[in-house]
């Protein structure tokens, strides 16, 4: 059967004629294979540099909002996988450490341990994700199989806890649904041991190299105090020299009783970024070396105790009538957080990854805004990329370390 | 009896509630509490309509003609270099307006605040671009989203739906599946409204199984070659197994009386 | 006369291969399916994945290429929003018949757990599609017998393409 004819008429945005001020149009996008996702971006150019810049979003918009509006709050969590799909668990994070705050739950402390690890394991591979597809998109092809070599081994470890390499949803509303399987620490440990060599791999085909050198510095330039007013957060905030990690400042789970530092660089460009993420690896995997022996310290609850919100463990269910008939009710009808507004701030790896819940007493949010890093690091583009060179372009974008998931939402 | 289901107001409800259950409220503490919090609030005396502490944040409650000069006070005197998130909350039905919130983060002291202001449906509300340029995506969003006009905005334009979308899709009247054009939005697009009988609606059941179709289902405990017609004769029959997710828009409109 | 040169008539007539252009072609076709790089969502980083050190597609002759121009199959890998339906019958008009869709993941099967206002219900209303692989999100392994699926299925196509009726219109 011959092929059916659409009314999609050709296209010819991408360049444009007719101009009296000589700037040619490029549209970039939104399949573009170095965009990081749907990124559509309209570039004016002079020449070789870019005069304006228009990131056009919204290529992935899937609703997720919406979907939290009509979805009790357990419903939702594996939505939230979606948002950042390179480290769900930060998601799942944030939106459970949310609705905690919301009802006010203490969360068990081998549960805390848990989710910390996975926290930090999830920045790892996000990290090294985003070292592969920047180098790649710069040029750097063998960093990506090397990168992705490393990111296997944890996502091993992440499949082994969980079951999924993906979409994890790893943590549940008032802990985390199981524990370490055997011999998961010493895995674990395996890994971390291999890691800083790894780390002295990657920064000894990058850091010195001078095709590296001269596509990132002075590339991708972002004052503090432009980086203050777009929203950065993360990574792109240290990297203009403001020394603010969420982890640090405003505390969650373990992170006040484990020592790490948070590395600044005030070199402002891409090159500072990228030494950035580099050393926040190393402090992930220090991180993971301090947790191992808390865990070995906690008792086994993993779930909290609050039989209003929370199901009982599953002996209780099946033994005990009282517990079978809560976990029914919240099944079927969800649990009922009490009225009122709350915005939990989280550092993912990409920012500061928020979710800011409205309830009315309702077993469905009111309304779930979630605050995502990405989709402000976006709108600087528009400003970082005028006066760049085309060529600068895909550098900027690896930089900003932009997922599209959690962009659109 | 037919069921009733409120026209201004499609979010999903619980399907049971206890007629004595009143659902509790977050406490919210007086902003006496934290020497800091009440500063801001001494400074900002003259705007503030009600103020209190709710989980960690500073709540005031302004006018929504006041929002430039609450930020432009809290960035410039109480340190709040950063305003990390701008959205609002669809009241429309309950009072008849939109609230607007912002968040505020003071970095050096790590507080945050959060600014809520009531906007009527039919009033704009000023941009805080001058002030916040995270404000640029922020408030396309939310003109996206509910359609809330921002004032003096350098490019407001939709910016996560496709421009020619019709409607606001976190407006509590907006259902989480769609209306009618954006049911057709694709096939429309692409192929014109005439491909529309050929292509057919879309399918919103997710327990949808059709037993004649050969290709996609295969019959447990028969072998079947792919794509026979295993009819038999039988004309196949409809089965909804989850009615709410169909959504058929050709049906036609019921005629009450035959005789007309 | 050169060593490497055969003489047909003289020798027993070395090396020949019979074959039907059928089956000549359709080897030639399923062993070197050049896939679009088109990432939509989560499942583009298990296709990533896929490619990358551990699972190796190029093994199977498998080449990502960034131009639908150069591209055999189509790898729809993730969610497929109402707004970016146009672009991807717009890149699946460009490519070089013949061409295959496969795809990828739940949401591109179905519309998935996204059954919303925003989401294309199953990219089958945008274009025909020949594997479906299910899965949220699919592992590279899912992906690359799913490509092995495609490669019989196009051996036990006629190479003349005009006889590989769609049964679906679009």
């Amino acid at each position: 059967m011959m092929q059916v004819t659409t009314k999609l008429t050709p296209f010819f945005e991408n360049i444009n004629f007719e101009r009296d001020d000589k700037t040619m149009v490029i549209n970039f996008g939104p399949q573009h294979p170095s965009a990081h996702g749907q990124l559509r971006l309209v570039l004016e150019l002079d020449g070789e540099k870019v005069v304006k810049a228009y990131p056009d979003i919204g290529y992935l918009h899937r609703g997720i909002e919406k979907m939290a509006e009509n979805m009790t709050y357990n419903e939702f969590l594996p939505t939230t996988d979606r948002l950042d799909y390179i480290a769900s668990t930060s998601n799942n994070y944030a939106y459970a450490a949310a609705v905690e705050k919301l009802i006010g739950l203490e969360v068990p402390r081998r549960a805390q341990v848990i989710r910390t690890m996975l926290l930090e394991l999830n920045r790892i591979i996000s990290h090294l994700f985003f070292l592969a597809t920047h180098a790649l998109d710069v040029g750097a092809m063998s960093i990506f199989l090397y990168t992705f070599r490393e990111r296997e081994f944890a996502m091993d470890l992440m499949e082994d806890y969980c079951g999924a390499r993906l979409t994890h949803s790893a943590v549940r509303i008032g802990g985390v649904p199981l524990d370490l399987p055997n011999g998961w620490l010493e895995q674990l440990e395996a890994f971390l041991d291999k890691m800083p060599e790894n780390i002295k791999l990657y920064e000894d085909l990058l850091t010195q190299n001078r095709i590296w050198k001269m596509r990132l510095e002075d590339v991708g330039v972002l004052s503090p105090e432009d980086a203050l007013s777009w929203g950065c957060t993360g990574p792109m905030l240290r990297g203009s020299g403001i020394a603010y990690d969420i982890r640090k400042e405003e505390p969650y789970e373990l992170y006040d009783e484990l020592s790490f530092e948070i590395p600044v660089s005030d070199r402002c460009d891409s090159y500072g970024r990228y030494r950035l993420y580099m050393e926040e690896m190393k402090q992930s995997v220090r991180i993971l070396h301090q947790l191992i022996p808390m865990y070995k310290e906690t008792s086994t609850q993993l779930m909290a105790h609050a039989p209003k919100y929370i199901s009982a463990p599953k002996e209780d269910i099946m033994t005990q009538n009282y517990a079978l008939m809560q976990h029914f009710v919240l099944v079927t009808q969800g649990m009922r957080p009490p009225k009122g507004e709350v915005y939990m701030p989280t550092e993912s790896p990409k920012g500061e990854l928020g979710f800011y819940i409205k309830s009315e007493g309702e077993p469905y949010a009111y309304r779930l805004k979630c605050r995502a890093p990405s989709f402000f690091h976006t709108g600087v583009l528009q400003e970082l990329l005028v006066d760049t060179y085309l060529a600068d372009v895909v550098t900027i974008i690896g930089s900003t370390n932009i997922v599209f998931g959690e962009v659109d939402r | 009896m037919r069921k009733y289901t409120p026209k201004d107001n499609v979010q999903a409800k619980a399907y049971y509630t206890d007629r004595f259950w009143v659902a509790p409220r977050v406490p919210r503490l007086d902003v006496s509490e934290d020497s800091h919090f009440q500063s801001v609030v001494k400074t900002l005396t003259k705007y503030i309509k009600e103020s209190y502490i709710e989980l960690d944040h500073l709540v005031l409650h302004i006018k929504s003609q006041d929002n430039i000069e609450v930020l432009k006070t809290l960035r410039d005197t109480c340190g709040y270099k950063m305003c990390s998130e701008l959205s609002a909350v669809d009241y429309l039905a309950k009072k008849g307006e939109f609230e607007v919130f912002y968040q505020m983060h003071n970095l050096d002291l790590a507080k945050r605040v959060r600014v809520v202001c009531a906007l009527k449906p039919e009033e704009a509300i000023e941009s805080i671009t001058p002030l916040f340029k995270m404000a640029n995506f922020a408030e396309r969003e939310m003109f996206d989203m509910f359609g809330i006009v921002a004032n003096n905005h350098p490019y407001l334009k939709r910016i996560l739906m496709p421009d020619d979308w019709s409607g606001h899709p976190l407006l509590k009247t907006y259902p989480l599946q769609g209306d009618e054009a954006a049911s057709w939005y694709e096939v429309d697009k692409i192929f014109g409204k005439e491909y529309r009988d050929v292509i057919g609606p879309e399918n919103r059941d997710p327990a949808k199984i059709d037993r004649y179709d050969t290709q996609r289902f295969s019959r447990v405990g028969y072998e079947v070659p792919f794509g026979a017609d295993i009819s038999e004769g039988e004309t196949p029959k409809e089965i909804e197994y989850s009615k709410t997710f169909m959504t058929n828009y050709q049906k036609e409109s019921k005629q009450l009386d035959k005789r007309r | 006369m050169a060593k490497h040169q055969v003489n047909y008539t003289s020798t027993a007539g070395l090396p020949i291969a019979l074959t039907s252009v059928d089956k000549l072609v359709n080897w030639g076709r399923s062993n070197s399916l050049w896939p679009l790089t088109y990432g939509l969502a989560c499942c583009a980083i298990e296709m990533m994945a896929s490619g990358a050190s551990r699972f190796d597609f190029d093994r199977f002759g498998t080449i990502f290429r960034a131009s639908p121009r150069q591209a055999d199959v189509m790898i729809l890998a993730g969610t497929l929003s109402k707004k970016h339906a146009e672009f991807t019958r717009r890149l699946y008009d460009q490519m070089a018949e013949p061409k295959w869709v496969i795809s990828m993941g739940s949401c591109a099967n179905t519309g998935g757990m996204f059954n919303t206002y925003a989401t294309v219900q199953g990219v089958d209303r945008i274009v025909p599609v020949d594997i479906y692989l299910p899965g949220c999100a699919p592992r590279p392994e899912t992906l690359q017998y799913a490509l092995m699926m495609l490669q019989k299925k196009i051996r036990r196509e006629s190479a003349n393409m005009k006889k590989n009726t769609k049964q679906r219109f679009v």
